[in-house]
């Protein structure tokens, strides 16, 4: 062995020493483990360096729902670290160290980030801190005990220092196995309402950086010329109209055939170029109908046999003989149009090459455990040798979790066919988004509710269908149980309402269009249909809405008590009791989407000429344990402005295959005018914390609808309902 | 031939085609990317920039259109609007993806110089071009009272 005295290694044993730091995270086995950095097989979820700088390292990512806030307040508060300097890191791709608890697979969806985080993170930020006290107080000669930590800081009588001086100490400690945890009753971080988003500073400087803003040296950029109708191939494209545009690099076939990539030295030449191809497709394996026909055919299917019965104990004939000896039946179809997510920042990834022969993607990611995967299959590596950078994204309302990992997939080839050298920034316009597929399923649904001469309800025929979002995709197997995709009718078929003969049939429509989860799945459609009709039912029966809803959630079971919790909760907040001022009209929905429970008080007014506003949205919330309670109401506000949005003007729709839509002009999003005051209480609740970013949104359409209704008499349950007669204004 | 300008108060000349899109200019050209891209067709204020003092979309904004000219993005506003709106923004914790709000911010500023306390209705008017997908926009109708209040106090 020769002993390295080059100035080069001379610099590496410095740069080690000066790196001394204290990491804690955990093994393989999901044991708590710890070690000075560098030498570990563990996932770190707390860095603390010799400066005591504290660095969490986030699982999930951040695309506005307040993820790195908040898991960073997990850390802080059992590690009592000072919150003005801690700091914030992505972790690298690494399905084992980082997948979601009890899930195997590193994303971010469902809204899982808080609660699958919730014990885990804690844990790492108290054996850090348990770690952090025996080293002082073995150096300082004092019993562990008398050691306080606070903001940062380690105290023992007239002794204090920061954690940078024991982290070199603690890292040759073991772990605690399970440190204790504080009290929530000692809480000084988690549930504090004024506690600031960590990035609240860089997203209005203009600094943050999305993977758009991510320029590499020599980095080449694409976009892809796509078909009309999705699901076509391509045959042949001609180029010759690009040839000679300054900055234009070049046009190749992808693969798969599923599009032109065409390459250029900036975004907007390779725009510009794009515009100058011209292709052939083979559409004989794309989808060919059009919108009018689509929503017949799944109304045809609701108004027959389902084939699928998919409420547990639910039998049709029962509830079709308690429907013949009712007083009175109560009938209503709803249909449901495709929808696109539209994130702010539009798709977009970039890809370079590594130098251990891999690919490195920078990207707001949401799911580098299938993006891993799927772009090793097509590049022939190994998921390993897939490195990815995850920087903020711009939104995404489900978009950039795919099963196929599609833009990744597309900037894998991008990067293949332009020689596997070079970065290349891959980029979907506007116009890609909307028109590029990967929709939200079109839906119908069709309800019959019997009522006795009480005006109880004695039966409820409920049908829906819907494309499955989950058949044919990776997800498959553990999301699809006898032919029956439990996301389909999630939210109806396990309604928690005390409804007699309850059975609820689902029938899949199926089409070579891609659908995709949106912002609360399934529940962005049954939480609508299952409120309205059970408005439609309260009305019939004569009976307030709250009271009628209360009437079916008495007793002891836990969700109905939340349930019942919250609606009283949104009924005292909105002043229910009272009638509406004049003018106003108020709806109520209830709903629990991802084991959240949501009520709200919609409160609109209707102009002479019949225009709406929605004036007021109140809503009333219990997700467990509270993290940041300034995030969940943003989430609150957040879920209901995306859902009102689109249930007041969005559809995508198809002529002969072909979408219609191109870009926000006929895509209209919620702007400023379209709504006013939300107003969102948190039910203060000692359960386990339950996710947020999704649950804000079902209940939100149908208490407008329902507050439509009271202003009209009608129910609006065709979407959107701009283009069902509807206008509403600023 | 290069086009010049004033970019956050300092000249600069870009060699790049007239008819560029001031957006890609910035982003692409310059290397400001605090200006963000969300529609390329003047439909959602991302790409809202200052052009002498006054907001617009820097996508519909040619190279040409600026020569000789004083343009601001988010990375060079400053002055007191500018301040109370930041500053406004950070308190009521406005952003979430926060993709939209260089845009918003350039915007809200730009109603704020010309109308120190506006009412609602001049906030949906002048904000309306603005999309935020996240719809932050209750808490930016409160953002813009609050910087109105911060100018005033
Ligand atoms: S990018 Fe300019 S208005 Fe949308
Ligand atoms: S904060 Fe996400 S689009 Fe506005």
């Amino acid at each position: 062995m020769t002993v390295q005295t080059s100035r080069r290694g001379f610099l590496k044993g410095i740069a080690a020493l000066s790196g001394v730091a204290l990491v804690v995270g955990f093994d393989a086995k999901g044991a708590l483990a710890a070690a000075p950095v560098g030498t570990l097989d563990l996932n770190p979820f707390v860095k603390i360096d010799g400066e005591g700088i504290v660095t969490v390292v986030l699982k999930h990512f951040e695309m506005g729902q307040g993820t790195s806030t908040g898991l960073a307040t997990l850390v802080a508060e059992e590690l009592d670290a000072d919150w003005a300097t801690l700091r914030t890191e992505f972790a690298p791709a690494d399905g084992e160290k980082y997948q979601i608890v009890g899930f195997g697979v590193q994303m971010t969806g469902g809204s899982m980030s808080i609660w699958n985080s919730y014990m885990q993170y804690r844990q790492a930020g108290a054996a850090a801190r348990a770690m952090l006290v025996e080293a002082a107080a073995a150096q300082w000669g004092v019993e562990p005990e008398a050691v306080t930590v606070e903001k940062g800081l380690l105290k023992a009588g007239d002794k204090s220092a920061g954690f940078g001086a024991f982290v070199a100490a603690a890292a040759a400690l073991i772990p605690p196995e399970s440190p204790p945890l504080k009290d929530p009753a000692a809480f000084s971080l988690i549930g504090k309402p004024d506690l600031k988003r960590r990035d609240n500073t860089n997203k209005t400087d203009g600094s943050a950086v999305f993977a758009l803003d991510v320029t590499l040296p020599g980095m080449v950029h694409a976009v892809i010329l796509r078909p009309d109708r999705p699901g076509s191939g391509l045959v042949s494209f001609d180029a010759s109209g690009a040839m000679g545009m300054v900055g234009f690099l070049d046009a190749k076939a992808l693969p798969n055939k599923a599009g032109v990539a065409v390459f250029a030295r900036s975004t907007w030449t390779a725009i510009q170029a794009r515009n100058a191809v011209t292709a052939q497709w083979d559409t004989s394996a794309a989808e060919a109908r059009s919108t009018d026909r689509m929503v017949e055919e799944h109304l045809a299917l609701v108004r027959g046999e389902p084939s699928y019965q998919v409420r547990e104990g639910g039998d049709l004939s029962a509830t079709t003989a308690a429907l013949s000896g009712a007083v009175q039946v109560v009938e209503a179809e709803f249909t449901f149009p495709h929808l696109a997510h539209a994130p702010m920042e539009p798709l977009n990834c970039v890809i370079e090459p590594t130098e251990t022969g891999g690919v490195r993607f920078h990207d707001g990611c949401q799911a580098p455990g299938i993006t891993q995967g799927a772009v090793a299959h097509v590049l022939g590596l190994t998921p390993d040798k897939v490195e990815v950078n995850t920087v903020f994204a711009g939104g995404s309302f489900g978009r950039r979790a795919n099963p196929t990992s599609d833009y990744h997939v597309e900037a894998a080839q991008a990067f293949a066919l332009f020689g596997g050298k070079t970065p290349i920034k891959l980029v979907w316009t506007r116009e890609d988004d909307i028109r590029g597929g990967y929709y939200r399923p079109m839906a119908a649904h069709r309800v019959k509710i019997g009522l006795d001469g009480d005006g109880k309800v004695v039966g409820w025929d409920h049908r829906l269908a819907v494309q499955s979002i989950m058949k044919g995709t990776p997800f498959e197997a553990f999301a699809v149980k006898d032919g029956v995709d439990g996301t389909s009718a999630e939210g109806v078929s396990d309604s928690h309402y005390a409804i007699p003969a309850l059975s609820v049939g689902l029938s899949d429509w199926t089409s070579p269009l891609k659908v995709l989860w949106w912002r609360s799945v399934g529940h962005s459609h049954t939480g609508f249909a299952m409120e309205v009709a059970m408005d439609m039912a309260a009305k019939a029966a004569g009976q307030d809405p709250v009271a009628f809803r209360l009437a079916l959630l008495e007793g002891d079971d836990p969700d109905r008590k939340r349930l019942a919790g919250v609606l009283r909760l949104v009924a005292e907040k909105s002043g229910w009791e009272k009638p509406a001022a004049p003018g106003r009209f108020r709806g109520v929905a209830v709903h629990k989407s991802f084991n959240t429970y949501v009520a709200q008080v919609a409160e609109i007014s209707r102009s002479e000429s019949g225009v709406i506003k929605i004036e007021k949205m109140t809503c009333a919330v219990d997700c467990g344990v509270v993290v940041n309670p300034d995030i969940v109401k943003a989430q609150m506000e957040g879920g209901i402005g995306f859902g009102l949005g689109a249930a007041m003007r969005n559809r995508i729709t198809f002529t002969d295959g072909a979408v219609d839509q191109w870009n926000f002009p006929d895509y209209v999003p919620l702007r400023m005018g379209d709504i006013g005051d939300i107003d969102v209480h948190i039910l203060s609740s000692v359960e386990a914390p339950t996710g947020v970013g999704e649950p804000g949104l079902p209940p939100s359409l149908p208490a407008v609808a329902n507050a439509i209704a009271a202003a009209t008499g009608d129910w609006p349950t065709h979407l959107p309902w701009s283009e069902n007669g509807l206008s509403f204004g600023a | 031939m290069a086009i010049k300008f004033v970019l956050n108060g300092q000249p600069v000349s870009v060699d790049l085609p007239g008819d560029t899109p001031l957006l890609w200019v910035l982003r692409e050209g310059i290397g400001l990317t605090g200006t963000k891209f969300g529609c390329g067709v003047a439909a959602c204020g991302a790409c809202t920039i200052h052009l002498a003092g006054e907001p617009v979309r820097s996508c519909q904004t040619l190279l040409d259109d600026v020569a000789g000219q004083s343009v601001t993005t988010i990375e060079g506003v400053s002055g007191q609007a500018a301040q109370a709106v930041q500053a406004a923004w950070r308190e009521l914790d406005v952003v979430q993806c926060g993709y939209c709000q260089s845009g918003q911010i350039m915007s809200a500023v730009g109603l704020l110089s010309t109308t120190p306390r506006p009412t609602d209705a001049e906030i949906d008017d002048k904000m309306g071009g603005n999309v935020c997908r996240c719809a932050t926009y209750p808490r930016i109708r409160a953002a813009i009272h609050r910087a109105a209040d911060m100018m005033e106090g």
